[in-house]
């Protein structure tokens, strides 16, 4: 909002604007140590034009946006006076899940590995989640930045008056959780509902397409060569539970495991799940070559799909799917 | 190993006297032993735990099991005596780095073959997620087949070669391990930079950077026995140089020496060694530079037994790591890096404190 009216302002007014605002927000900060005060309208005498402006616009903002209140994921509460109209999102999953909730055209930067839908290709990059440029997001201007937990640039971006909301998602609750988290800051609460919708309707169509004879086979799902797998408890593990199938790596061992490779060949997985590049490697890993799955039961995804697989976000459905035409494609195990 | 003719001075305890030789003789007899008996062990261990950790009913039912050519023959074997190579390997590249440039700091990822098989491996994991954008498919395919492993190995003797080159050859040492230094230092940011580019090279690069056993097979394990059996001897016959190099370069010339060649075929075998062992298991931490200093610490000697010893140490430390890292979270996996960095660097304050308590 404040935003929008600074670029309108002719330039020598923006300045002066933008000098009490700043101000104004330091002394807030100082005051109150909060991370995120919103400048209060009004009170300054810069120009009539500005004030007028102002006024108008503040008052067109209320009349049609309710404040929104929300709780992050660390537990911070905020209050917007309207909707955030300048977006940045600093992981991939959030990117997405704000596209998917039809707020695409608001984003004004990414973190550099966001790279779905093609249109945020063309946003600035600002960096991984732990090494973002903070000059440059500051310098966008966002009304809100959308984080993950472990980014270390959330205090940095605190200390210059930006607000982040922090979204965690580990589970597919913590997808529905979120999505319901960035609609309501997006101003559209009921989006969230029709998305998770979406997201269950393709997790059933893609489970109804696993052919009946791969039901209960157990799984082996890497996501790294050392080799990590993607366990029983992660959300990986979760979509292939809900397409009706098993996983060699029990809950107990935790999300992502770095297993001892000798546990697979050992727990003798039906199917094997992994990139291409690593399912092409496999064979030569010493005794993995006994492994039946790697003769004829292998799902060996190219770069972009196996991105949609191991994301977190809106396209976890699209994601069962991929896994059931790949399954479908298989043929009837030995 | 203890009948060769002892030269005090050329070690780093350049203080004992003629009366310690004696001394010195059993307490190398004994690291000998301490060494062969701790690989035995070492090596039953390494049979026994795997992705079921210790357990001897486990070991037990694996031996019984129709799996048992599987899990113990294909799996566990060559990764025991892997790992126990691999480590042998950077012991003796250690002392030979520690000897060559007369610094106890030197390790054998000094001469840039640690960087430049870390970017080899980051150039050909980047291809690998780029195929179909940047790069055909044909191209692709083929770094496929040429694999991290060779690519690592050839990686390590270019940024050797590539140091040796900036240094204009192995005439001078300081020139040597500044060159050294510049070429971890620049394919290093190079590396960095193809991972900023391209992501998914990321984990595949950590993974080598913390060192694995996991896939050592017996394939790499031929090759590993090879590189041992050809290293060795070489490292034997280089000994004496290296214990008339320690005098200092100008004693060394005032020998006879052809310090350009000697210098040549020391930064050789040292980065055939590295390579070897990093292109199989990646960049292990910390045996090459600790493997020497305990062999020193426990019995002081001439190039000859330390160059040997040290291999052994080596071992002994990669594999007591990979033993550790197999049981203590079974069946998941620590990096086998960091318990050697915990074994070696524990091992090393020990000895050092008890000799200052002495």
């Amino acid at each position: 909002m404040m935003n929008l009216l600074i670029d309108s302002l002719p330039r020598w007014g923006r300045v002066g604007v933008r000098a009490w605002a700043v101000a104004l927000k330091g002394l807030v900060c100082l005051r109150r140590r909060r991370p995120h005060p919103s400048p209060l309208p009004g009170g300054e005498g810069v120009l009539s034009r500005c004030i007028v402006l102002f006024a108008a616009m503040t008052a067109a903002a209320t009349a049609h946006a309710q404040p929104i209140e929300l709780r992050d994921d660390r537990g911070a509460t905020y209050r917007f006076t309207a909707a955030p109209q300048r977006i940045v999102t600093l992981l991939p999953s959030i990117t997405e899940t704000v596209c998917a909730l039809g707020a695409c055209a608001k984003l004004v930067g990414t973190d550099r590995y966001s790279n779905w839908p093609a249109s945020v290709l063309l946003l600035p990059k600002l960096g991984g989640l732990e090494d973002a440029q903070v000059e440059r997001i500051v310098a966008l201007r966002p009304d809100v930045v959308l984080a993950a937990k472990s980014a270390r640039v959330i205090d940095r971006l605190e200390a210059l008056g930006l607000r982040v909301v922090v979204v965690e998602s580990q589970t597919h609750a913590d997808v529905k959780r979120s999505a319901q988290l960035i609609a309501t800051l997006l101003g559209r609460p009921q989006e969230a509902q029709r998305l998770w919708q979406e997201i269950e309707r393709d997790m059933d169509r893609a489970a109804a397409r696993v052919p009946a004879a791969l039901r209960g086979k157990r799984v082996y799902f890497e996501v790294s060569s050392a080799p990590y797998a993607a366990g029983a408890s992660s959300f990986i593990g979760e979509t292939l539970a809900r397409l009706k199938l098993g996983n060699i790596v029990p809950p107990a061992l935790g999300p992502f495991p770095k297993l001892n490779p000798e546990y697979v060949v050992r727990a003798r997985p039906d199917v094997v799940m992994a990139s291409r590049i690593a399912v092409d490697s496999m064979a030569a890993r010493p005794g993995w070559q006994t492994l039946a799955a790697l003769h004829g039961h292998s799902c060996g995804f190219e770069t972009q799909p196996y991105e949609t697989l191991i994301r977190p976000g809106p396209r976890m459905g699209e994601a069962a799917l991929l896994m059931a035409d790949c399954l479908a494609g298989l043929e009837s195990p030995r | 190993m203890s009948a060769l003719p002892v030269v005090d001075a050329a070690s780093d305890t350049a203080g004992t006297t003629a009366a310690f030789a004696l001394t010195d003789a059993a307490r190398r007899r004994r690291l000998a032993i301490a060494l062969v008996v701790a690989a035995v062990l070492l090596i039953a261990a390494g049979l026994m735990v795997g992705s079921q950790g210790w357990s001897w009913s486990a070991f037990r039912a694996d031996l019984a099991d129709t799996q048992a050519g599987l899990i113990l023959g294909e799996i566990r074997l060559p990764r025991t005596v892997g790992a126990l190579m691999v480590g042998g390997l950077l012991g003796l590249s250690g002392a030979v780095a520690q000897g060559l440039f007369r610094n106890p700091l030197a390790d054998p990822y000094l001469l840039g073959s640690a960087a430049g098989a870390s970017f080899a491996v980051v150039l050909v994991l980047t291809a690998g997620s780029m195929s179909g954008h940047a790069i055909g498919f044909a191209t692709a395919a083929w770094l496929a087949r040429f694999g991290l492993v060779a690519a690592a190995f050839a990686g390590a003797l270019a940024g050797v070669l590539l140091t040796l080159a900036l240094a204009r050859g192995a005439q001078e040492g300081v020139r040597l391990l500044l060159a050294g230094v510049v070429v971890g230092v620049v394919l290093g940011a190079a590396s960095d930079l193809f991972t900023t580019v391209s992501p998914e090279a990321l984990r595949g690069k950590q993974v080598f950077m913390l060192g694995s056993t996991g896939f050592l097979g017996w394939a790499s394990v031929t090759m590993l026995g090879a590189g041992l059996a050809l290293a060795l001897p070489l490292g034997m016959r280089l000994s004496r140089a290296l214990d008339a190099l320690s005098l200092g370069d100008d004693s060394a010339a005032s020998l006879g020496l052809d310090l350009p060649r000697i210098r040549m075929a020391l930064v050789v075998l040292l980065a055939m060694c590295t390579g070897l062992a990093v292109s199989q298991s990646g960049l292990v931490a910390f045996v090459g530079l600790v493997a020497p200093h305990l062999v020193r610490r426990c019995a002081p000697a001439p190039h000859a037994y330390t160059l040997a010893a040290s291999a052994g140490a080596g071992g002994v430390l990669l594999l007591a790591a990979d033993v550790l890292a197999r049981g203590l979270i079974a069946p998941q996996e620590l990096p086998v890096g960091v318990l050697t960095a915990l074994l070696g660097g524990g091992y090393l304050l020990w000895l050092l404190h008890r000799r200052r308590v002495a």
